[in-house]
């Protein structure tokens, strides 16, 4: 945050830097995912509001720079392998 | 001094007057009484071939000022006008323009709000936008409506500032009524106005960019503050631009203008053609020995409170006369003085008259009740009603 600079008028000239902008940082709960209880249904990815989950190698892959910690994807879970943790600054 | 041509033209014509020599080259407008006649001579003036603009037929103010907003950050210079219900449909572009800081000049006149349905004289319509983050201007006559608007031009488009300015003049009695006007001549104006040239962005096809984009909570607040102090140092500008307008057209104008307060007991705050009226009165109270004083506000937005304290500060007794009313508390003006004054060891006692609403008339007989009334508060030494109404008649109340 500290190299933004604002512009009169909020005028922003670089097309395409939304790109950067990361809204992970609105979570007041993060989820953890249980590599060992996780059988890859997928269901959490199919779930989840904001397209922050991706399949990966064993278990399943949560973006934290876009994940905004809703819970669904643990609510999701029929093998419960995700728990919502406090997000602690 | 510069040459000027003598006219006798209506209030609407006087602030179109205005506009043409500023050369605008776009005007959106969709047309309400009061301000109707501004859009038609704009179009006249185009279809003539005497002003090269784009006249934009929008189907409402809100598309009116939206075209003003798309038109201005292409970096071309842009007008319109508007009044009362228009100015409410437009509310939320307002504060668009304002936030993207396009310096968009407006004409209004000054009208009331529904309901009941009203068209004649009342300030409502741009009290109701004083936190749009506009520069505010009011014209007590015709040649004020005219030389505000090419004025209003340069202290929007001054790089210090770049912020929306309106130029008020009451329905009817101005908008409506012919009065002489001294036209500045077309090269003059040039001279005084620089073309606008912005440099904090021009949208433009082949360099993409995005206007007004998304603040999160991480910098709003510091874009509303870059605004606010854009708006709170523009006193500077206009006092600069009022001094060169004298220099070069030969009439003065301030942000408020004293008459008559120096010695004076009672001082009447006034915006708008009631000035006229309130100015009389002054002058056949001080004939009957009594120390009125007035002081004209010309710049509602910002509002000019050092200017205020240096005139009102000494004065025992300070008469805001308000054409318009925010229910539950007072008139807007009379909020504005107060606040003015709130923190000053030597003040004033304010007392609020709200008068003149939906064209009632207001005449000398009511300015002096209020310079009465006031001074009554004064010699008591309190105010016990800070707002009065004046001219209510009360026999058709229910």
């Amino acid at each position: 945050m500290s190299s933004l600079k604002i512009t009169i008028g909020a005028v922003n000239t670089r097309p395409g830097s939304s790109r950067e902008y990361k809204t992970g940082g609105w979570r007041t709960m993060r989820p953890q995912v249980d590599v060992e209880k996780c059988i890859q249904c997928l269901q959490c990815l199919a779930y989840c509001p904001d397209g922050a989950i991706s399949k990966s190698e064993n278990a399943v892959q949560i973006d934290l720079d876009y994940c905004k910690g809703c819970g669904i994807c643990a609510k999701e879970c029929p093998v419960k392998a995700i728990v919502m943790l406090k997000e602690e600054k | 001094m510069a040459r000027q041509t003598a006219l006798t033209v209506k209030g609407n014509m006087a602030t179109a007057l205005g506009a043409k020599l500023c050369r605008p080259h776009v005007v959106p407008a969709y047309p309400i009484t009061p301000s109707t006649l501004f859009p038609e001579k704009m179009s006249e003036y185009i279809a003539d071939g005497e002003l090269k603009a784009s006249m934009i037929r929008v189907e409402s103010e809100h598309s009116a000022m939206s075209a003003c907003i798309g038109a201005s950050a292409t970096g071309a210079r842009v007008c319109t006008a508007s009044a009362s219900q228009g100015i409410a449909l437009m509310h939320e572009m307002l504060f668009i323009a304002a936030g993207m800081r396009l310096p968009i000049v407006m004409a209004v006149g000054n009208r009331a709000l529904s309901a009941p349905i009203n068209i004649w004289a009342d300030h409502q319509d741009t009290m109701a936008s004083r936190d749009c983050g506009w520069l505010q201007f009011f014209a007590e006559r015709n040649q004020e409506g005219l030389d505000l608007m090419i004025m209003a031009f340069r202290i929007a488009e001054d790089e210090r500032v770049l912020l929306p300015a309106m130029v008020g003049i009451d329905a009817f009695v101005l908008t409506h009524t012919m009065e002489g006007v001294q036209v500045p001549a077309q090269e003059d104006v040039d001279d005084f106005l620089p073309p606008y040239t912005p440099k904090h962005g021009v949208l433009d096809p082949a360099h993409p960019a995005t206007f007004g984009s998304f603040g999160t909570p991480e910098v709003y607040q510091e874009f509303k503050y870059m605004q606010t102090r854009a708006l709170e140092d523009s006193p500077a500008v206009i006092d600069q631009v009022f001094d060169d307008f004298e220099r070069r057209f030969g009439r003065r104008y301030s942000r408020i203008t004293p008459y008559r307060c120096e010695d004076a007991d009672v001082v009447l705050l006034t915006m708008g053609s009631m000035t006229g009226t309130a100015r009389a009165a002054v002058d056949e109270l001080r004939e009957q020995g009594e120390k009125a004083g007035l002081a004209k506000l010309t710049v509602f937005r910002p509002f000019p409170g050092d200017q205020l304290k240096e005139i009102a500060g000494h004065v025992p007794g300070l008469a805001v006369v308000d054409r318009n009313i925010s229910p539950g508390f007072g008139g807007a003006v009379f909020a504005e003085a107060a606040g003015t004054f709130v923190n000053e060891r030597q003040r004033p006692l304010i007392k609020n008259f709200i008068t003149g609403l939906g064209g009632r008339e207001i005449f000398k007989e009511n300015i002096k009740d209020m310079y009465h009334r006031t001074k009554q508060a004064v010699e008591a030494g309190r105010v016990d009603q800070p707002v009065e109404w004046v001219n209510l008649n009360r026999e058709v109340l229910p």
